[in-house]
């Protein structure tokens, strides 16, 4: 019965931090649509019954996110540490990103669109099954950058490398990527790494970092256990102009 | 309403679906390589399960009331007729402060997105445990606003001027990489890491409307060309607004250090 209770208590606060978090865009949303374009707002049922949801959903994603995701990320990293198995670990992590990639919803969206982009601008052929090949390409192409990524950033946290040699020498990449790629293709690279890092991977992903930093001596949570989603967000860029100059 | 029900049994199912080869990664390794029983496993079940169900409902009301409404909104917002302009007058580009009602869009539409992204609050959470409080939860999340907000701000004044992308995402690593000279060591990760996590569940739909509209009817833009990389700025700009807010946290903290040590001085 008490466990029912701290429940219900911790659900209740964090009811209102949802409610906090949602009224920016409702007094945008009300703003723009009543005082600038000056219409009435459409379907006024459905937008307050659909932001009841988003309320609900926020809490339970924000409690279920202090409960599981979190311990599971941080148990598995102190797992790998007492184990001492490095190539265990750098596989983990690979799979980890990859998994999460391959199947992510706003990814496959993006490569979709790329596609067109490539049929309009004649890199490719203009037929579904050329386009299908070419998205196909694309989001294993992005997957495998988000895999290493990963793969490389903990490497980064096991033997204590600066965070920001790894992000310039990232931000190297994309320059010099971008002074070879075709223009076609470099808008849509600069989008895919903002796309690819998933509701339910960052949450995983930075345990799996600040567990892993401070079960190994000598790292600090803070400044190595971060840093993981940045490089994760910058190989695709990279990988995804590669992608365009070879095709 | 049963219509309602459906589409939300749609929802959760997709969910379990983008959830699943995370379980099958985590619970494959935790069995076969590391061998150890997991601590407090009901508990973490029952974490798995009110994650999923939560991203359900919360997808669920997005695709209900507010990306209708704010897609909506966008394709009115970039209307010609709207903003004033004659289209009559020929294809040349229309001046550039005429869209000063889309810029003011997508500032507001940015900073209140951002507030309420899943993936921020969870990094907030974490950085504000692992910093022993020194990181605030709600300071970190407005400065990241603060970011996303300049940043399609100015990323909409370039779909509507046409300059390069590339020009701009160079300039700001340009700032980032001196920024990260002078902020504070402890910060930078986090303040990288702020980047990559503004865009997602809640932003991209909207933003992605926004630049996909704006290319469309601002004369001579390509909406297959013009209109991505208002996500590239969404992901570079708080980064830096991310450090600023570092830099200027520490000399405000001086500046009262130094104050009290010049009274007890007197």
């Amino acid at each position: 019965m008490a466990v029912v209770k701290k429940l219900l208590l911790h659900l209740g606060s964090s009811l209102v931090g949802s409610i906090k978090d949602l009224t920016p865009i409702i007094m945008v949303i009300a703003f723009f649509q009543l005082a600038v374009l000056r219409q009435p707002i459409p379907n006024l049922a459905d937008l307050l019954v659909g932001t009841m949801l988003v309320v609900l959903g926020l809490t339970l994603f924000v409690y279920g996110l202090k409960t599981g995701l979190f311990p599971i990320g941080e148990t598995m990293a102190h797992g790998f540490a007492r184990k001492g198995s490095v190539p265990w670990l750098l596989l983990f992590a690979f799979a980890l990103g990859f998994g999460t990639t391959v199947a992510e919803p706003a990814l496959i969206a993006v490569v979709d669109e790329a596609a067109r982009v490539a049929a309009a601008g004649s890199m490719i052929e203009n037929t579904p099954t050329a386009m299908t090949d070419y998205a196909d390409g694309l989001r294993l192409t992005v997957a495998l950058s988000v895999g290493l990524a990963i793969m490389v950033g903990v490497m980064r946290i096991i033997k204590g490398w600066p965070v920001h040699y790894l992000i310039m020498g990232g931000y190297a990449g994309v320059v010099i990527m971008t002074g070879f790629a075709p223009p076609e293709i470099i808008g849509i690279a600069y989008d895919s790494g903002g796309v690819t890092t998933s509701t339910i991977t960052v949450p995983l992903v930075t345990a799996l970092g600040v567990g892993l930093s401070s079960s190994i001596h000598g790292r600090n949570p803070l400044t190595d256990g971060f840093g993981l989603i940045a490089f994760a967000s910058l190989t695709p860029m990279i990988f995804v102009m590669g992608y365009g100059m070879l095709l | 309403m049963i219509a309602g029900l459906l589409h939300f049994f749609d929802m959760l199912i997709a969910t379990i679906r983008d959830v699943l080869p995370i379980v099958v990664i985590i619970f494959g390794f935790q069995l076969f390589v590391l061998r150890r029983r997991i601590p407090n496993l009901p508990q973490l079940l029952v974490g798995f399960l009110f994650v999923i169900v939560g991203l359900a409902l919360f997808l669920q009301g997005l695709e209900q009331a507010l990306f209708p409404i704010g897609k909506l909104m966008a394709e009115q917002l970039t209307n010609p007729v709207f903003l004033g302009i004659d289209t009559a007058a020929g294809s040349q580009t229309p001046e550039w402060h005429y869209y000063i009602w889309v810029y003011l869009f997508a500032a507001a539409i940015g900073f209140a997105t951002t507030i309420a992204e899943p993936s921020l609050i969870a990094v907030a959470i974490m950085a504000n445990q692992v910093s022993g409080g020194t990181v605030g939860i709600r300071g970190l999340r407005v400065a990241v606003a603060i970011g996303v907000s300049v940043g399609i701000a100015l990323g909409t004044y370039r779909i509507v001027s046409g300059t390069p992308l590339h020009y701009y995402i160079i300039a700001g690593y340009v700032v980032v990489i001196l920024q990260t000279m002078v902020t504070p060591k402890s910060i930078v990760a986090l303040a990288y890491d702020s980047g990559g996590v503004t865009t997602s569940t809640v932003t991209v739909p909207l933003v992605a409307a926004l630049g996909l509209g704006l290319a469309s009817n601002v004369p001579g833009r390509n909406p297959l060309l013009d209109g991505f990389g208002l996500i590239a700025f969404a992901s570079l700009f708080p980064i830096m607004s991310v450090m600023a807010y570092a830099q200027l946290s520490e000399w405000y903290g001086r500046r009262i250090s130094r104050q009290l040590s010049d009274s007890r001085e007197e």
